[in-house]
């Protein structure tokens, strides 16, 4: 009589080779000949470029100390750094009144996370406060002259702290700018299509060092000797302008990608021109463009690097200014990586962001 | 109705015109202000540039202390505008600084065509070389086919050429973009010499690997005499500033110093007695206090104190007195008697 097993048998285990870490690295690393000829070098060459780059920034380095002759030589020399850290930080900012940049920067810091954080109450209250009352307060910290705080003046301003005040000046105004001129753009007016029109075309024409330059060299010949505009301020309206051009086209890209059928929705519903745009249209545009967006606060972020050709110390330009000084001669490399690091986090951790942003507006649109 | 139209424009422009011809006086204005705006570079060792808090050093920085010295009786009151080589003479001309203390080289372009005056000269510099001792040259002139570390785009390279192409010698360029890479190709060996001006070598030499394998040969093959400047057609702020230098170098001269400045108001030398204001014209000429000479001593220094510290023996750059020396010590410092 016939024995039928009506059960299937037990699955057999995957080969080994096919899973776990081994399968992996047969799969993707040594799935040819040719391909495992790639993997062996690509490992030398890590091989050859990195525990030689972690000896020299942190094995051998020095880190302790207060001049050159702390460093052995071996390594890299993060004395450099670490004596003028407040200096590459503020700039020519008194020491006394660090505590003003801290306090901004924290507060900002703080109202942001609020407004980026799900969770948090009463989003809109904290949001007029960000953009209404925000400013004010950080001009009277970072500025003074009232409220019993001495003036420190703005070319005393310098360092990380600079770079952050250029970049976030940029970014708050250069977005409301460039929506603004891209409605412009878009629109039927004629005086509004054609001023936004002349506006975005000129600004994007011209180079960023060019702006700058008018607005350091040129601008000033053309003025009274009375009526001075501090070089800070030309700079940044320099700035804000031609990124706001950038920013114009970005979101131009946004609003030419709603289909002509929201429009004509919104119209059958009644809503006016403002109440479509910024119920129907807007939400929907900027949310497909966030990565045009983020990459323009990005190359915005390093681009106020430029501000050291007109003699603004900015962080690079403060680092730069300290190879100059005759008791440390011949410790640039550190500086650049200091810089390069600082840059680094700052443009990955505004990527990571904007991913993220991506995955929790995502609802469909994409393919 | 059109002729008064015309007539109130007219006005308006001359008025114009005449607030533009009839500035206040930069001492006016600098005293009014209450500071003095001094413009030097974004960093040059030795010359200006921050130290570890922020504070401004260097012998150009120490003439604009000197300025704000005999002007204010403060050598703290300064703004410093740090400007780049491109920036300085707009700066300049648009009254955004009141001095420009910046390394500048006096040449007949500039002091002609640019509206403005070189005050005087308070560093002599010029083209050096400098070379590994293991090639055993004492002059430049030995150095026919060496390949030579140069930095690009800049008059070194131009009076490098023309050196070699007047003493009918070959070379072989290695060009760099920076300071920085010059000096780490010729610590390298990438190169036998290293050009540039003489003030940045004595820098360079001090981060090689072995500083004293290395000499600066004594041939300078340009002249850069880099000097303060000023606005043209300001002739009284021109003579403050020109003679703020002078008294800097006459100072060394009669042996007054910072530490003895005091004492010295006690001798009988009628020579300090008048550089300290306490004989002869004292200030009224420049319309400054009598003791303007004795606040720069006081504050900053004499010219030989300011040259030590920044960018002589006590500093890292160890560069030799050489042309600027006094005139009585075999260099060519010399200033016109303060009587």
């Amino acid at each position: 009589m016939a024995v039928y097993i009506t059960t299937p048998s037990p699955a057999l285990p995957p080969p080994s080779t096919s899973v776990g870490v081994l399968g992996w690295m047969r799969k993707n690393l040594f799935s040819s000949f040719a391909n495992s000829i790639l993997t062996l070098i690509g490992v030398y060459l890590l091989f050859l470029i990195i525990p030689p780059t972690i000896n020299w920034a942190l094995f051998q380095a020095d880190w302790v100390g207060t001049s050159r002759e702390a460093c052995s030589g071996e390594g890299a020399c993060w004395v450099f750094v670490t004596v003028r850290f407040q200096q590459f930080m503020f700039g020519f900012y008194p020491p006394s009144e660090y505590w003003r940049v801290v306090v901004a920067f924290s507060l900002v810091g703080f109202l942001i996370a609020w407004l980026l954080i799900e969770e948090t109450p009463k989003k809109g209250l904290v949001g007029i406060f960000t953009i209404f009352c925000y400013p004010v307060i950080a001009y009277l910290l970072f500025y003074g002259g009232a409220l019993g705080l001495p003036v420190v003046e703005t070319h005393k301003w310098g360092g990380l702290m600079l770079t952050l005040i250029l970049a976030t000046i940029g970014m708050f105004c250069a977005l409301p700018i460039g929506i603004v001129l891209a409605l412009g753009r878009r629109s039927t007016m004629p005086i509004a299509k054609s001023l936004s029109v002349v506006f975005i075309e000129f600004w994007r024409g011209v180079p960023l060092i060019t702006v700058l330059f008018m607005s350091s060299v040129m601008l000033p010949i053309f003025m009274p000797e009375e009526l001075q505009i501090d070089k800070l301020l030309r700079a940044l309206i320099g700035i804000v302008f031609f990124q706001s051009a950038y920013m114009a086209e970005v979101v131009r890209g946004g609003l030419q990608a709603i289909p002509k059928g929201q429009y004509e929705a919104a119209e059958a519903l009644g809503l006016s021109y403002w109440k479509c745009t910024f119920f129907i249209i807007l939400p929907q545009a900027l949310k497909l463009v966030i990565p045009g967006i983020v990459n323009t606060f990005i190359a915005l972020f390093k681009d106020t690097t430029l501000v050291l050709i007109i003699g603004l110390f900015d962080l690079l330009a403060v680092v730069q200014s300290a190879f100059a000084d005759a008791k440390w001669i011949g410790y640039s490399v550190e500086g650049y990586v200091f810089v390069a690091g600082i840059y680094w986090i700052s443009c990955f951790s505004m990527s990571r962001y904007s991913q993220y942003l991506e995955r929790k507006l995502h609802t469909g649109h994409a393919r | 109705m059109r002729k008064i139209t015309w007539s109130i424009v007219a006005v308006v422009v001359a008025l114009f015109i005449s607030a533009g011809i009839a500035q206040a006086s930069t001492k006016d204005e600098v005293q009014k202000r209450g500071y003095l705006q001094c413009g030097v570079s974004t960093g040059l060792p030795g010359f200006s540039n921050p130290d570890e808090k922020g504070h401004w050093t260097g012998l150009d920085v120490d003439v604009c202390k000197a300025i704000a010295a005999a002007t204010l009786g403060d050598a703290t009151k300064i703004k410093y505008v740090p400007l780049n080589a491109k920036e300085r003479f707009t700066a300049l001309q648009s009254g955004e600084i009141d001095a420009l203390v910046r390394g500048t080289t006096w040449t007949l372009t500039r002091d002609s065509s640019l509206g403005l005056n070189f005050t005087g000269v308070n560093y002599y510099d010029g083209q050096g070389f400098l070379v590994s001792k293991k090639m055993g040259v004492k002059s430049a002139l030995e150095l026919d086919g060496a390949a030579v570390c140069i930095q690009g785009g800049t008059t070194t390279e131009l009076n490098l050429a023309d050196y070699f192409k007047e003493n009918k010698m070959e070379y072989k360029p290695v060009v760099f973009d920076t300071h920085d890479a010059t000096a780490k190709a010729f610590d390298n060996g990438r190169c036998d010499v290293l050009t540039s001006d003489q003030s940045q070598l004595y820098g360079l030499r001090t981060h090689l690997t072995k500083p004293e394998d290395a000499v600066v040969l004594p041939e300078v093959i340009s002249k850069e005499p880099l000097g303060p400047v000023v606005r043209q057609g300001d002739d009284a702020w021109f003579n403050i500033v020109k003679w703020t230098l002078n008294a800097m170098i006459e100072a060394e001269e009669m042996g007054v110093t910072q530490a003895n400045v005091d004492e010295m108001k006690n001798s009988n030398n009628p020579g300090v007695r008048r550089l300290l204001g306490l004989d002869g014209i004292g200030g009224k000429g420049l319309g400054l206090n009598d003791d303007w000479a004795y606040q720069i001593i006081k504050q900053v220094g004499n010219y030989g104190e300011a040259f030590e510290r920044n960018v002589g023996m006590s500093s890292p750059l160890k560069i030799e007195r050489g042309l600027n020396a006094l005139w009585s010590k075999g260099g060519i410092m010399y200033a016109p008697p303060l009587r």
